[in-house]
């Protein structure tokens, strides 16, 4: 196997209050291979964006990286100073973020603001540079590249302005892209044409991408591997198919039998009762155990590893490491219920 | 259907101006600007039944649900629920009390409870405004038997709002929308602010209560897989106007409009069958100077001469109503 682009390790971030340090990503560990699209999917409070924030060194003071380490090429990331970091965000890792108006600069036009990061990143001249910024908004399907350089972003559609960050996001030809919700605040068919965009310059280029997301959908749809995250930590990771087909994961499984099927109206959805804890009120042992209708003592008291289920997946559970456990068992999780 | 549909809408149509200030407008020698929202709307609800309108942001679906529940005056077109027009001057008395019959479920849980209320006064507001309880035993009652209903404790009724989680919270509110009483429920995107385990709650109560309390659903969404599984039928609306209306199944099975075809398209294939997903092309037009004839034609893979003149009607063919040329003539 060939070096992974990137490679987390045991990362825990944490934010210091008054009553202690809140723990919201608590030893996640991950690798991207080059060209490799890795999904991370959870709900709201999962850890998901922190993660992302963390790799690229932007984790909003208070919070810091408590412990664990963040790798780019096999050199460390995570300890580098500001300066140095700041050479690499933009250079070696792009960003895509969920509203494309609030990453573009409003009082300059896209050419410009273009043209100014390739030019901080490799240095080439004003006009080379602007060619450069017409070939990549032509790459990102937006017609009449010449001429739209000059308008700002207030000109462009919701979709064209995403097209325009991922523009942006790839001038420096990256090795990394990390996309944070980069459809969310899109129209389904709008979507639908980023989606197929990111994944075709990620394709072209052999760039990995870290593509964070709530949306299921999203991740079937172009993520090769998907990390299922719950309350800080990774509690399914595996190729795309294996998880959304046959999740093992109590938690997992509860999430696909939540989302409302296309091909038929089911009679019910899957609840998985309650909600996430919060992040002061983590229980012990593993963080799901409350809400799984599988949960034995063991889930009480240790915190589950992640243990090798199915072909080639992992899941941080304890049913997976009894001799007589339901491996790979009919999806059986928790009963109808009208309140939770 | 021999009954009488519960809902009824007529050619609804609103326009909204969004023209400059006057000065702005008079210096700069523009006109005024107008927007047509919702544009010759026409449905009806039966009792029991769920109709959900799908479409993306800025075709007009809230505009539709919010003069149906009669928060905007229509600028044409009648709504009549139960045989009695909301809108019409006469009969004043009778459509006040209609308006206990229709409640409305709103999409942000943060933005629509009084953050300075007890959840058990939030409740209790509707059953004290119609009069429905004799004493304030028999609201407190009312409100305990309701906060059970939507599966949250009575004693939740002490708390205020900020207590609750964004699930807890469309909880309250539907108890509220239920406490008068009503037949008839508009839920404006009731489950897109929530997380999906949590919206599958919500959307598991819905169906259990409208068995229960044999409701009818005005619902409101932009997703396909939430309407998919909600409604009894669906209407496709496009740039203000319905394309498409169809029993949900037979939608899902075999769209007609080339904008229904295309967004079905475009739904992620969670099933991962490795169905060509083909995305939409193009974007939605500006709704101020929306394109002649029909809306769509811009985008449409299908269009030809009469749909850049004339705007197609919605032609009812069987239990489905289709609104294009191309599909009239047997083109597709």
């Amino acid at each position: 196997m060939t070096q992974p682009v990137l490679s987390v390790r045991d990362l825990k971030v944490g934010f210091p209050t008054r009553r202690g340090t809140l723990t919201a990503v608590d030893g996640v560990s991950f690798d991207i291979a080059p060209g490799e699209v890795l999904g991370v999917v959870g709900e709201s409070g999962a850890g998901k964006s922190i993660t992302g924030a963390a790799v690229i060194g932007l984790i909003e003071p208070p919070g810091r990286i408590l412990a664990g380490q963040v790798r780019l090429g096999g050199e460390r990331i995570d300890t580098l100073p500001a300066e140095a970091m700041r050479k690499v965000r933009g250079r070696r890792i792009g960003m895509v973020f969920q509203d494309p108006l609030t990453s573009l600069n409003p009082l300059y036009r896209i050419g410009d603001q273009i043209v100014e990061t390739i030019r901080t990143h490799s240095n080439v001249s004003a006009a080379d540079a602007r060619r450069r910024a017409v070939a990549l908004l032509q790459e990102a399907g937006i017609q009449g590249a010449e001429a739209r350089l000059d308008s700002y972003p207030h000109e462009f559609s919701g979709g064209m302005r995403q097209r325009v960050v991922l523009a942006l996001a790839l001038c420096a030809e990256p090795d990394l892209v990390i996309a944070d919700e980069p459809t969310t605040a899109l129209d389904v068919s709008i979507q639908a044409q980023i989606i197929a965009l990111l994944k075709r310059l990620a394709q072209e280029r052999g760039t990995a991408v870290l593509l964070i997301t709530h949306d299921m959908g999203v991740i079937a749809e172009m993520a090769d591997r998907v990390a299922v995250m719950y309350a800080g930590r990774i509690v399914e990771i595996g190729p795309v198919r294996d998880v959304v087909l046959n999740p093992h994961h109590p938690y997992t499984r509860g999430l696909m039998g939540a989302i409302p099927p296309v091909a038929a109206r089911a009679p019910r959805l899957t609840q998985i009762p309650g909600t996430m804890p919060r992040l002061n009120a983590i229980p012990p042992g593993c963080a799901f155990h409350p809400r799984c209708a599988h949960a034995f003592d063991r889930c009480m008291r240790e915190r589950p590893e992640r243990l090798a289920v199915g072909a080639s997946s992992e899941a941080a559970c304890w049913l997976y490491a009894e001799p007589n456990a339901p491996q790979g068992a009919e999806p059986a999780v928790a009963g109808p219920e009208v309140g939770a | 259907m021999t009954a009488p549909p519960l809902v009824k809408v007529e050619g609804l149509t609103r326009v909204f101006d969004v023209s400059r200030p006057w000065l702005e407008r008079t210096l700069a020698r523009e006109g005024r600007r107008l927007l047509t929202a919702a544009d010759g709307v026409s449905f009806s609800i039966a009792r029991g039944e769920t109709l959900a309108l799908v479409g993306e942001s800025g075709s007009g679906k809230s505009t539709v649900a919010r003069m149906t529940v009669g928060l905007l005056q229509p600028s044409a077109g009648r709504v009549t629920i139960d045989g009695i027009d909301m809108w019409a001057t006469a009969r004043q008395r009778e459509r006040q009390r209609l308006r206990r019959r229709l409640q409305m479920i709103f999409q942000d849980p943060f933005a629509s409870l009084n953050p300075r209320w007890r959840v058990a006064r939030i409740v209790a507001d509707p059953i004290k405004a119609f009069g429905l309880a004799k004493d304030w035993h028999e609201r407190e009652h009312r409100v305990a038997e309701l906060l059970r209903l939507v599966g949250l404790d009575p004693a939740d009724g002490a708390k205020y709002p900020h207590e609750f989680s964004g699930g807890q919270r469309q909880r309250i509110c539907i108890a509220r929308a239920l406490s008068s009483m009503p037949e008839f429920l508009v839920c404006d995107e009731p489950t897109s602010a929530l997380d999906v385990s949590v919206q599958a709650q919500i959307l598991n109560l819905m169906r259990d209560l409208q068995d229960r309390l044999g409701l009818s659903y005005l619902f409101i969404s932009h997703n396909l897989a939430v309407v998919r599984h909600m409604a009894t039928r669906i209407g496709v609306m496009y740039l203000g106007r319905i394309v498409e209306t169809a029993p949900a199944a037979e939608l899902f099975e075999a769209p007609r409009h080339p904008y229904t075809r295309m967004l079905l398209d475009a739904l992620p294939d969670l099933g991962m069958t490795g169905r060509p997903r083909r995305p939409i092309e193009g974007e939605t037009p500006n709704p101020i100077a929306p394109p002649p004839g029909c809306a769509f034609h811009p985008r449409c893979p299908h269009a030809y001469e009469p749909c850049r003149v004339d705007v197609p009607a919605l032609v009812q063919r069987g239990g489905r109503a289709v609104a294009c040329y191309a599909v009239d003539t047997g083109r597709i």
